[in-house]
């Protein structure tokens, strides 16, 4: 089976800090690293590869300097990486970057699984899987916690809902959004180091793919930032000193009237 | 040579470096007292348009097709609902959905798809719904994504709604997707903010980004029905008046549109779950300052006295102490109650992403200088194990119980 891994590079939070003068994000010197959640899509692409055989490929949309990502990718097991990249991209919101991302899917051709991170740790949308599953025409399941059982013409896979679990049979092709709870991502190989580093990438740019410029980008994109600020600091951080039993005292009469607002 | 789509007009760039810091990508770099930006990080987000004092950088937006938008009336709901019984989510959009409605003079609408639904519409009705679109199908019995999808797809077309507000659920953010992308129209995630520009009646959609680090103000200025997903426990619930009178239409659905490729064969209710996390009011949180799984124990006994939800730090997930589904942070859930209890949490920046958005954040940590204190409301300086029990007592107390 040929498995298409959409992943994004995003900034590594971690090492992010936070300027306390200002209040805002302090990027200088902070890495950039894969989607935390697109590490559990790559795994369970090598494993199903491993598994049925076939190939991994995986594919992101983002400047030259992304395809730190996809030779990520390719040391824990994939087979090759597509990188999407162009100015016109730029200003892309989840409309323009999933028709993006599906055009790129549809050159890539004889597709059956294509597997996303649940969400970008850096939007927070959960919203470019099943666009691109809709540009494709494609069923999907979201948010996958478990694979019960997958063949070349079919998968049974359990996503989380927020009342409990469902257990969905899908034909293939189809798309697959996945959470943390699927698997553990492996370290890579040396092997697979080595053949990161001497892999030949795939560059696409607008003009490669089949698709209209008028959905690509800022123009492609029917929502608009209008404006972009840091939220008001939290106040108080009060700390309740004295004993436990003083403490907890104190705290008590200070939640008291939400507390009875709101417990049942 | 096509115009950039975003430039510095260097007469009145004054190098003063505003630009520079505000920049979430790094794109912007000083270069000879004079802003430059890198086209190939830039993705034009406009924070710097926003930050500069000397009106010296330009966004260039290519003028659109004016499109007539007039014809797209009413403010619509998507009544989300599990095995009939109406979730907490959709009262909340009809609050926010009454105020939005009002303030263009338009009809707030729900729409409902469900197997025997039809009695719930006098609920909507009376939670501040002018008019109630019912899908009344037996293949809508539960959620699936393909069918539901199809189905909103074909009444939002036929009735062009203005705006339409899903819950940013795992089923509202799986199918407003879908719909956004096939009639061609914006969606904001999300959103925390939801207000009419006087000016323009554009709706302005407010959401955080990078882990609430900073908010965004987005608009659709092109496209109708302006779509967005809207975050649990952030919308006040509407109150319910029975004498409210509404209208109901019965929508028929071709054969064609209800068949589905992804089929669900089992579901199963969580059990580890008494109060689901995302519609709670209280949380409380526990971490690896527990030591062991068993001291869980003390956690789930203040939520029980509290009828609060149980959630957990990645450390305590990832030890195998409680399940994923409790897990609030970046890899986890994003939560937002009146009251979040963080004991034995230290407060990493994944964590607070998932929770710094609550009203009151109480934090209790034997390591004075634990970070969860800079984000907490109040914090008590002691072992978890010591203070969880007694503060469950005193609130036992207090609530008579």
């Amino acid at each position: 089976m040929h498995l298409v891994v959409c992943i994004k590079q995003v900034p590594d939070t971690t090492n992010v800090r936070i300027n306390p003068e200002t209040n805002t994000l302090i990027r200088a010197g902070v890495a950039s690293v894969v989607n935390p959640f697109d590490m559990y899509a790559i795994e369970e692409a090598v494993r199903i590869k491993e598994k049925l055989g076939g190939k991994v490929t995986v594919l992101t949309m983002g400047p030259p300097q992304a395809d730190a990502v996809l030779r990520e990718a390719i040391s824990m097991g994939a087979d090759e990486g597509v990188l999407v990249s162009d100015r016109a991209f730029a200003g892309s919101d989840t409309w323009a970057t999933s028709y993006t991302l599906a055009a790129a899917i549809r050159k890539i051709g004889d597709y059956g699984i294509i597997i996303c991170g649940k969400q970008a740790s850096d939007g927070d949308t959960a919203q470019v899987g099943p666009g691109i599953a809709t540009h494709l025409d494609l069923p999907q399941v979201t948010y996958v916690r478990k694979i019960h059982e997958i063949a070349e013409d079919h998968i049974v896979a359990e996503r989380m809902l927020d009342e409990g679990s469902e257990v969905i049979t899908c034909p293939v092709p189809c798309i697959l959004t996945v959470v943390k709870e699927l698997n553990e991502p492996r370290l890579p190989s040396l092997r697979g180091k080595m053949a990161a580093k001497k892999a030949q990438l795939i560059q696409w740019a607008a003009k490669d793919l089949d698709c209209d410029p008028k959905g690509l980008g800022l123009d492609g994109s029917p929502t608009k930032v209008v404006r972009i600020f840091t939220p008001p600091p939290r106040g108080g951080g009060e700390i309740l000193a004295g004993e436990a039993d003083a403490a907890v005292r104190a705290l008590v009469e200070k939640l008291k009237d939400v507390v009875i607002a709101t417990s049942k | 040579m096509t115009q950039e789509p975003i430039k510095v007009i260097a007469d009145k760039c004054v190098g003063c470096s505003l630009c520079v810091k505000s920049c979430p990508f790094g794109a912007v770099v000083l270069e000879n007292k004079l802003a430059v930006i890198d086209l190939t990080k830039c993705t034009l987000c406009g924070a710097c348009v926003q930050a500069c004092r000397f009106d010296s950088i330009e966004m260039v937006a290519k003028t659109a097709e004016q499109k007539d938008l007039s014809l797209f009336r009413d403010v619509w709901v998507f009544a989300e609902h599990h095995e009939g019984k109406i979730n907490t989510i959709t009262y909340e959009l009809l609050g926010k959905g009454r105020k939005l409605a009002d303030d263009l003079g338009m009809d707030l609408c729900a729409v409902l798809l469900g197997k025997d639904i039809k009695s719930r519409t006098e609920d909507l009705i009376a939670r501040g719904a002018d008019k109630v679109y019912v899908i009344d199908r037996p293949e809508l019995e539960y959620f699936q994504d393909e069918i539901y999808a199809a189905v909103l797809i074909e009444v939002v077309n036929k009735y062009k709604p203005n705006i339409f507000l899903c819950g940013a659920t795992t089923v509202g953010r799986s199918l407003a997707s879908r719909v956004a992308v096939k009639v061609h129209v914006g969606l904001t995630a999300d959103c925390t903010g939801l207000d009419i520009d006087p000016a323009t009646r554009n709706l302005v959609q407010t959401r955080p980004a990078f882990g609430g680090n900073i908010m965004a103000a987005i608009i659709s200025p092109n496209h109708r029905p302006q779509m967005a997903t809207v975050r649990h426990k952030v919308m006040k619930e509407s109150g319910v008046d029975s004498t409210r009178k509404g209208r109901v239409f019965v929508e028929k659905i071709a054969e064609a549109l209800l068949q589905s490729r992804a089929k669900r064969i089992r579901f199963e209710k969580d059990v580890s779950v008494t109060v689901n996390i995302a519609e709670a009011n209280i949380i409380v949180s526990g971490g690896r300052g527990l030591q062991k799984p068993e001291n869980f124990a003390v956690i789930r006994d203040m939520a029980d006295v509290l009828g609060a939800a149980v959630g957990a730090s990645r450390a305590a997930v990832d030890a195998g102490w409680i399940p994923y589904s409790h897990q609030v942070g970046q890899t986890g859930k994003t939560v937002c109650p009146k009251i979040y209890f963080a004991c034995g949490i230290s407060g990493q920046i994944q964590h607070l992403a998932g929770m710094s958005s609550a009203d009151i954040i109480v934090a209790i940590n034997k390591d004075p200088d634990a970070p969860i204190f800079k984000a907490a409301t109040y914090g008590i300086v002691g072992d978890v194990m010591t203070v969880v029990p007694l503060l469950t007592a005193e609130l036992k107390k207090l609530l008579k119980k």
